[in-house]
């Protein structure tokens, strides 16, 4: 498996002019052709919700733990940034100015716009929400490391699944009375005038990001061990898995994509209600992940999507009226689901780039050759 | 068969070991509760393939976990070429070298034999998530190399054409094999095999015997094995140690045991016939 030339995070070039050609089509060929609403509803959360799932997909899917925690990570991640970038925001700012082109007549036939900006942006404010950001995942990564290395060490999967649900509602009570210390957080009537810097770019960014971290570190010694320790934590033990050790990393890892998402999020929609971080909406990623399958990436991304797009399409594709029976749709639908698909909607299958990698057999001349020496049968 | 004096250095010492389940610790000690391993002693020197044999129930299993922590001591010391091991984690007592396998098969059943023996090989895999995370050439050197580590280890036993086989779809026999790679592959110097011959038939202990000959010769190794079934001890076991109610009750050559008569009494019944099982 020894890959040669250009490689970036173990991809190579092919892979990354791919990535750039989807995020060329998306920002200026299918964007450009949808609503306000829909581009955020059905392209840029997603992909922030993704990045979260992903995230719990290392803890619960991946490595067993079930955890309820993310969703206050989440919120941790988007206060920490908002309160950044509410206090940095109107001092920060660098801008670029790029070039503008004027599209020929048959380009915009496919790119729905007569002239096109290139490199033109404030350095600034990408600079600020870089750092935001940053500054969020780390912060929910350190509160997980304590949070998870106290609780870790004493309680199994499904008792810390009570106590990560706890950690969630007590993030929730201290953000409603958030404002006693850090004012501009409001408390309970939730904040606002945070910027909106997040754009299509950076959930991408983050989407990709994301998704080639998790995919290098499962297909690897790290994500074995990772895996073990889900499988059979007593086995794992006795090959030698520090199994404390590895549960931590899967559940600060994981939160740290929490908190990450919670920055981009903060930052989209421009507004934060410490309702929204509450214990019921947890269950949301975690919904997700069951959806697409525990421990299948492919999976987790797609359902994502299918999630958002169909529960806010409900809300045109259903006629006029009944938008309130989605709610009745949703619930049946994950019944049926469950029912007759429990692995998921991907099993076992990852698609493209998120398969593990082949090792050829070795054949038995290749055995002995190198020394296996006799072979034993039973 | 033969039977050398016991030479080199200690590998494993044992002494007053004690298990109790269940009692009340006072100030006068434990009350009660059920004594599963009661001043046990054990030596094991380098190089030998030693056996702990007994009933159900006589505590073989108990002494084997609390050598690899899997379950805590009540007392007494275990030692590891002179390290204490009492009060190490599971883990670390594993990478100091001790190896092992369980008597209910405990491989990762849903991951692939590949994969259940790399992740035993995850300690000396040379990397962490760093290098994981960015995958560069020097991480590309190490996987190839654990890979093929575990795929010799699986030629030895004859799986090299099952590495993509999810290892619960595995025949019981090949899964006792995975089992065995999986405890290789942790790189022990003593390795623990618990009852590596239950439920095989009698072709299939056999090829078992050949198998542990061969890694006990090839890998340097010294074994420790437990087993109920007097004939597979009998016929591969240098040094035996028979329990019975959590304590030992003989100990020397297959011959020497075999006609004692508190383990003629104890385990081979009482009329003194075939050799079997009590229960």
């Amino acid at each position: 498996m020894q890959k040669t030339g250009f490689r970036f995070l173990g991809q190579s070039w092919r892979f990354w002019a791919v990535v750039v050609l989807i995020f060329l089509v998306a920002q200026w060929v299918i964007m450009p052709r949808m609503t306000e609403f829909r581009k955020t509803a059905w392209v840029m959360f997603p992909c922030i919700m993704a990045g979260l799932c992903l995230g719990l997909n290392l803890i619960f899917g991946f490595n067993g733990q079930f955890s309820l925690g993310q969703w206050g990570f989440y919120a941790i991640g988007a206060y920490t940034s908002a309160v950044i970038t509410y206090r940095l925001g109107s001092r920060i700012s660098l801008p670029i100015h790029g070039m503008t082109f004027q599209l020929p007549g048959f380009l915009q036939a496919i790119i729905p716009m007569s002239e096109v900006s290139l490199f033109h942006f404030d350095l600034g404010k990408a600079a600020l929400l870089l750092g935001a950001t940053l500054a969020g995942g780390l912060l929910a990564a350190l509160i997980s490391y304590a949070f998870g290395y106290v609780v870790l060490l004493r309680l199994g999967s499904d008792y810390f699944g009570i106590a990560t649900l706890g950690f969630t509602i007590i993030v929730q009570n201290l953000l409603n009375n958030s404002d006693k210390v850090i004012p501009e957080t409001k408390g309970a009537r939730g904040m606002i005038g945070i910027p909106m810097l997040t754009s299509f770019f950076w959930v991408f960014i983050f989407l990709v990001f994301a998704t080639v971290v998790m995919r290098n570190l499962i297909h690897s010694s790290v994500g074995r061990a990772i895996v073990s320790v889900r499988e059979d934590e007593v086995a794992a033990q006795a090959m030698g898995i520090d199994v404390l050790k590895y549960k931590v990393l899967s559940f600060v890892l994981g939160s740290m994509l929490a908190g990450i998402a919670g920055a981009l999020y903060a930052h989209l929609y421009a507004f934060l209600s410490p309702a929204y971080f509450g214990s019921e909406k947890s269950f949301d990623p975690l919904i997700i992940i069951v959806l697409g399958g525990l421990g299948n990436m492919t999976g987790t991304i797609i359902a994502t999507f299918v999630w958002a797009v169909s529960l806010e399409g409900m809300r045109i594709w259903l006629p006029m009226g009944f938008e309130a029976w989605r709610l009745v749709i949703y619930p049946i639908a994950l019944v049926l689901l469950m029912l007759f698909r429990p692995q998921g909607i991907m099993g076992r299958v990852e698609l493209g780039f998120l398969k593990a990698p082949k090792w050829a057999r070795k054949t038995r001349d290749a055995v002995s050759a190198t020394g296996g020496g006799k072979e034993v049968t039973a | 068969m033969t039977t050398c004096p016991p030479t080199g250095p200690v590998v494993l010492q044992i002494n007053r070991l004690c298990k109790n389940f269940g009692g009340q610790v006072t100030s006068q000690g434990i009350e009660g509760g059920l004594w599963a391993v009661r001043d046990f002693d054990l030596t094991v020197h380098e190089g030998e393939l030693a056996g702990l044999i007994g009933p159900n129930g006589a505590g073989k299993t108990t002494v084997f976990n609390m050598i690899s922590a899997l379950i805590s001591t009540t007392s007494g010391q275990i030692a590891f070429y002179g390290k204490n091991l009492v009060g190490l984690p599971p883990h670390a007592i594993t990478q100091l070298g001790i190896g092992r396998t369980f008597q209910n098969i405990r491989i990762f059943p849903r991951l692939t034999v590949l994969d259940n023996v790399c992740i035993a090989l995850h300690p000396h895999a040379g990397y962490g998530v760093g290098a994981a995370v960015w995958q560069g050439s020097g991480f590309d050197r190490k996987e190839s190399a654990l890979i093929e580590t575990a795929q010799e280890l699986l030629g030895i036993f004859n799986l090299q054409d099952k590495q993509d086989e999810i290892a619960s779809n595995l025949p019981y026999g090949e899964q006792r094999r995975v089992e065995m790679a999986r405890a290789l592959a942790a790189r022990p110097k003593l390795l623990l095999l618990d009852e590596p011959a239950a439920g095989m038939n009698p072709a299939e202990v056999r090829t078992l015997m050949e198998s542990i000959h061969f890694i006990h010769d090839q890998f340097k190794l010294t074994i420790l094995l437990i087993e109920h079934q007097m004939r597979v001890v009998m016929g591969i076991c240098e040094q035996i140690t028979v329990m019975d109610f959590g304590q030992v009750i003989a100990r020397g050559n297959a011959d020497q045991v075999a006609s004692n008569p508190r383990v003629i009494e104890a385990y081979l019944g009482k009329q003194g016939g075939k050799p079997g099982r009590r229960d």
